[in-house]
């Protein structure tokens, strides 16, 4: 039997090792340095940091395995065609044992690395990393500032977003929000299922009617930014996105003090708002 | 097969028995009687009175036409003429020359060909919506179609394609070649096995008549709470895709019982064909993942007719409780899509490299790990929609240590070709190109599986990438790649290799143009299901479109390949054109009525390729012989 890590067939693998390290060795610090910093969603929030950290950190990891079944494939391919017209057996390899459990190995450690730093990711600092948590964020992950959050409430229905700023009383169809401010998104829905995506901010949370579901971010940077939705949700879905601004926080309140004076005919002869839209909201999503 | 013409009835007797024609007819006039009782049940009810739409008279005429097109093709004969005291039987219409593809036939070959026509037939109406959804988003606002319009297609191009690609490769490669791969004459439940074929039909016609009714908003996920909200055609995506669970279930359970009852003596579990055990492993999550889709299907029929509320949150329901259902029965659905490609591509590359399959038992535990690890994934498809976030590591971890199983096929692949003598034949090409297309698959499938990466792939076209590379690039690559390697015994004609090269290279490398620029398109914001999009993202979205139309254009050559090969050309195949050791080879092309006179004896594994004097996989003719040798 000959076996593949047998001492008569090193020289092919060992260049297909060579090439693999070259072409990682070259690749990874391009894709580090040079595509990393220009990923989707960018820098504009802190959880759109932590995604393009992340989307940086999977390409990596991608192009060794990549890089090493293409080269391998590459070589077997044209190493290994078969040239006449005769029909000839090749030798009746059988799986190695040592190459089994290498395999194995290599791809359990990947997988374990990815699946523990993707949940370490969503722990402290990370802000749950912009996603909807629910009504009920995990404890451990809620920001250390999470109680001086701007609370905003984002309700979704066919086909528009209406934002609520229950700290300052009123409703708009604008999302302003102020820049180095920890923000606490609960959004919710009420009619079908939407989904709440504020694209360069990093923050992607289902519209679910009954359900509240929290999720942080905090804008780094003035700016706009875009707002679709990402779920299906009838004829006009396609049309369901507004644009969002981040702008200074002194700007902020001046636009929200505008906007109260603006809406307080209306808003005066409400109750006032809760810090969700269902005032019990659900404890569990589903 | 001279004996079934010589027996054949005149030709008008054939036409007015219990075939297709009746089917349509005695549909047509169940869909009638339905309708009828829907309307005076329907009469009484607030909800369908006062909104002019009738959901009872709907599903009611569907489900009737159902079974009146099943009644007329004669599935009630046998068990009422059982009834009556008849004795048992497991042949119907065996013999009978072409008419036995129009009709309710017990014939395991008969059965995968008429899959092959429907599902390749249903395949291309899926495709042309593809066409048209692609034409739409050459430009980033309306053009082409209404919103509500480019909403029905969509969703007709997703179901149609998840119910046909479901069924892609157990139909027609399945139900031919696995009781011949095992050694036996039949499949345990013949009549089931017609069943499970005559259904797909009616689903893809009950889908098809969406379009009469309105059309459907939801996609082929049909989420509620909008499927509960939608007009009259939703009821069509629901029955249907009941309808095909059916078939599902029945496909998986009758795979499942030939399998483990029928094998031929000597076909142990180690030469069982690597093929064998994909179509088990994807029974097993077929009778087990499939029967969740019905009913939940059913939940929303009953939500949307009846009036209960499982769904609705302001009457009590969840619609969470629609999305758990939904993917429980949803990720199964997409390794039911991948299992078969793996099997299949093992399969033809220990032909073509004249090697054995590297890592027989390896293989194996690839499949069937793939198929039990898919039941504790579900919950990524929900990773920001509100779910409990403590479960959100679980997911993640569950979904990435699927990765290991696959690898194990991938090294197998490896291991294959180390050393081989590489045939480049028409099949071979669409295996390799599997094991790109699933690689790039499977690395973005990373992405959407870490929680802050799906964060903002989530929903976008980085998703509909994801999953385009993994059952297109890696189911559909497959089926065209065992298509071409076992037409010839399916038909006993042989494909055009020419045609099948432009095809293939043709369909590569437009795949690739297509769906590699999508993973940008979703990192950049677009999202799925939308047809109007940021203008920045017209330059993507053009060069994707103009790419499909070359999709189309490859499927045109290989449909004109099928057309001129089968009908024109009909070039005749040898016995066994590829050289290659499965017992199937041992049979003529195409394959006998009872597959072997008598049950073969099965004395080696079907991979020992290079193995000196290994003897051929089956002894043919009677056990008796073996004996000796053994």
């Amino acid at each position: 039997m000959i076996s593949i890590f047998g001492r008569r067939v090193p020289g092919e693998l060992f260049k297909i090792f060579i090439a693999w390290a070259v072409v990682s060795a070259i690749a990874i610090p391009v894709v580090w340095f040079l595509l990393g910093p220009h990923l989707p969603p960018g820098t504009m929030s802190s959880s759109a940091a932590d995604q393009q950290f992340d989307n940086t950190v999977l390409v990596v990891c991608a192009i060794p395995v990549a890089a090493f079944l293409v080269i391998y494939f590459t070589y077997c391919l044209v190493r290994f065609r078969h040239r006449g017209s005769t029909l000839e057996d090749g030798p009746p390899l059988k799986g190695d044992g040592r190459v089994i459990v290498a395999w194995i190995a290599a791809t359990s450690a990947i997988v374990l690395f990815l699946a523990g730093w993707g949940s370490w990711e969503l722990f402290p600092g990370e802000h749950g990393a912009g996603g909807g948590q629910g009504p009920d964020p995990l404890q451990i992950a809620m920001p250390a500032n999470a109680a001086s959050a701007l609370q905003v409430q984002v309700i979704g229905q066919q086909w528009q977003w209406t934002y609520r700023y229950p700290q300052y009383g009123f409703e708009s169809d604008q999302l302003v929000l102020p820049q180095g401010q920890l923000v606490e998104f609960h959004v919710t829905s009420l009619d079908v299922v939407h989904s709440f995506w504020a694209i360069q901010l990093g923050v992607k949370a289902d519209a679910v009617p009954g359900s509240d579901n929290v999720a942080f971010t905090q804008p780094n940077r003035v700016g706009s930014f875009q707002v679709r939705c990402a779920e299906l949700c009838g004829i006009w879905h396609g049309h369901m996105f507004t644009e969002g601004r981040v702008v200074t926080e002194s700007d902020f309140q001046s636009w929200a003090q505008q906007q109260k004076q603006r809406l307080a005919p209306a808003s005066s002869s409400l109750p006032p708002y809760a810090p969700s839209y269902y005032p019990e909201p659900l404890t569990r999503g589903g | 097969m001279s004996i079934g013409v010589l027996n054949a009835r005149p030709a008008w007797r054939e036409v007015v028995g219990f075939n297709f024609a009746t089917g349509i007819v005695l549909g047509v006039a169940g869909y009638f009687i339905g309708n009828a009782i829907g309307q005076a049940v329907g009469a009484n009810i607030h909800a369908m009175t006062s909104t002019d739409q009738n959901d009872i008279a709907i599903v009611l005429g569907y489900l009737l036409g159902v079974v009146g097109f099943l009644a007329g093709l004669g599935f009630l004969n046998y068990p009422i003429s059982r009834l009556l005291g008849a004795p048992p039987s497991l042949q119907e219409h065996e013999e009978g020359g072409a008419w036995r593809y129009f009709r309710l036939c017990t014939d395991h070959k008969v059965v995968g060909i008429q899959y092959l026509v429907g599902v390749l037939f249903f395949f291309f109406i899926g495709g042309l919506n593809a066409m048209f959804i692609r034409t739409e988003l050459l430009f980033p606002t309306e053009h082409f179609w209404d919103p509500d319009h480019y909403l029905t297609l969509v969703g007709l191009h997703g179901t149609m394609m998840m119910m046909m690609t479901s069924a892609m490769v157990l139909g027609p490669l399945g139900n031919y070649l696995l009781p011949i791969m095992i050694g036996a004459q039949r499949m345990a439940f013949p009549r089931l096995e017609s069943l499970s074929f005559w259904l797909v039909p009616a689903a893809g016609v009950v889908l098809l008549s969406a379009i009469g009714l309105d059309g459907f908003p939801s996609g082929w996920t049909g989420y509620a709470s909008l499927s509960v909200q939608a007009k009259a055609g939703m009821d069509a995506y629901l029955v249907a895709f009941a309808l095909i669970g059916v078939a599902m279930t029945l496909v998986g359970l009758n795979m499942l019982a030939t399998t483990f009852t029928m094998r031929a003596p000597g076909m142990t579990w180690t030469r069982l064909p690597i093929f064998a055990w994909a179509v088990i492993s994807t029974g097993l999550l077929m009778l087990l993942a499939a029967p969740v889709l019905v009913v939940t299907m059913a939940l929303v029929l009953m939500d949307r007719t009846v009036q209960t509320s499982f769904f609705l949150s302001s009457a009590g329901g969840s619609v969470y409780l629609y999305e758990n259902l939904f993917w429980f029965f949803g990720h199964p659905e997409v390794y039911i899509l991948a299992l078969p490609g793996f099997g299949i591509v093992l399969e033809l590359l220990a032909v073509f490299c004249r090697k054995p399959v590297w890592g027989y038992r390896l293989s194996v535990a690839g499949m069937v790990g793939v198929a039990l690890v898919s039941f504790f994934v579900w919950q990524h498809h929900l990773f920001v929609s509100g779910i409990d976030a403590h479960l959100r590591p679980f997911y993640m971890l569950t979904t990435e240590l699927i990765s290991i199983p696959t690898g194990f096929v991938f090294l197998n692949g490896m291991g294959t070709l180390w050393r081989a003598k590489i045939r480049y034949t028409v099949p071979m090409l669409f295996a390799l190109a599997f094991f790109f297309n699933f690689l790039i698959g499977g690395l973005s499938g990373i992405f959407n599986s870490d929680v802050p990466s799906d964060v903002s792939t989530h929903g976008s076209f980085f998703v509909m990438a994801h999953f385009h590379y993994t059952i297109m690039g890696g189911l559909v690559f497959a089926f065209f790649g065992g298509l071409y390697y076992w037409f010839p015994k399916m038909t006993g004609v042989v494909l055009n290799e020419r045609l099948g090269k432009i095809h293939f290279w043709l369909f590569f490398i437009s795949f690739n143009f297509t769906f590699f620029p999508l993973f940008a398109a979703g990192f950049l914001g677009q999202p799925r299901r939308v047809s109007t999009y940021a203008s920045a993202l017209q330059g993507i979205n053009d060069f994707v479109s103009i790419s499909a139309y070359f999709i189309g254009i490859s499927m045109v050559v290989f449909a004109i390949n099928v057309v001129y090969s089968w009908v024109v050309a009909r070039q005749r195949a040898a016995e066994n054109p590829w050289q290659a050791r499965g017992i199937e080879w041992q049979l003529p092309s195409p394959v006998p009525v009872r597959n072997f006179e008598r049950i073969p004896e099965v004395v080696a594994s079907p991979y020992e390729y290079g193995v000196p004097d290994a003897p051929p996989v089956a002894v043919l003719h009677g056990p008796a012989v073996a004996a000796a040798g053994e």
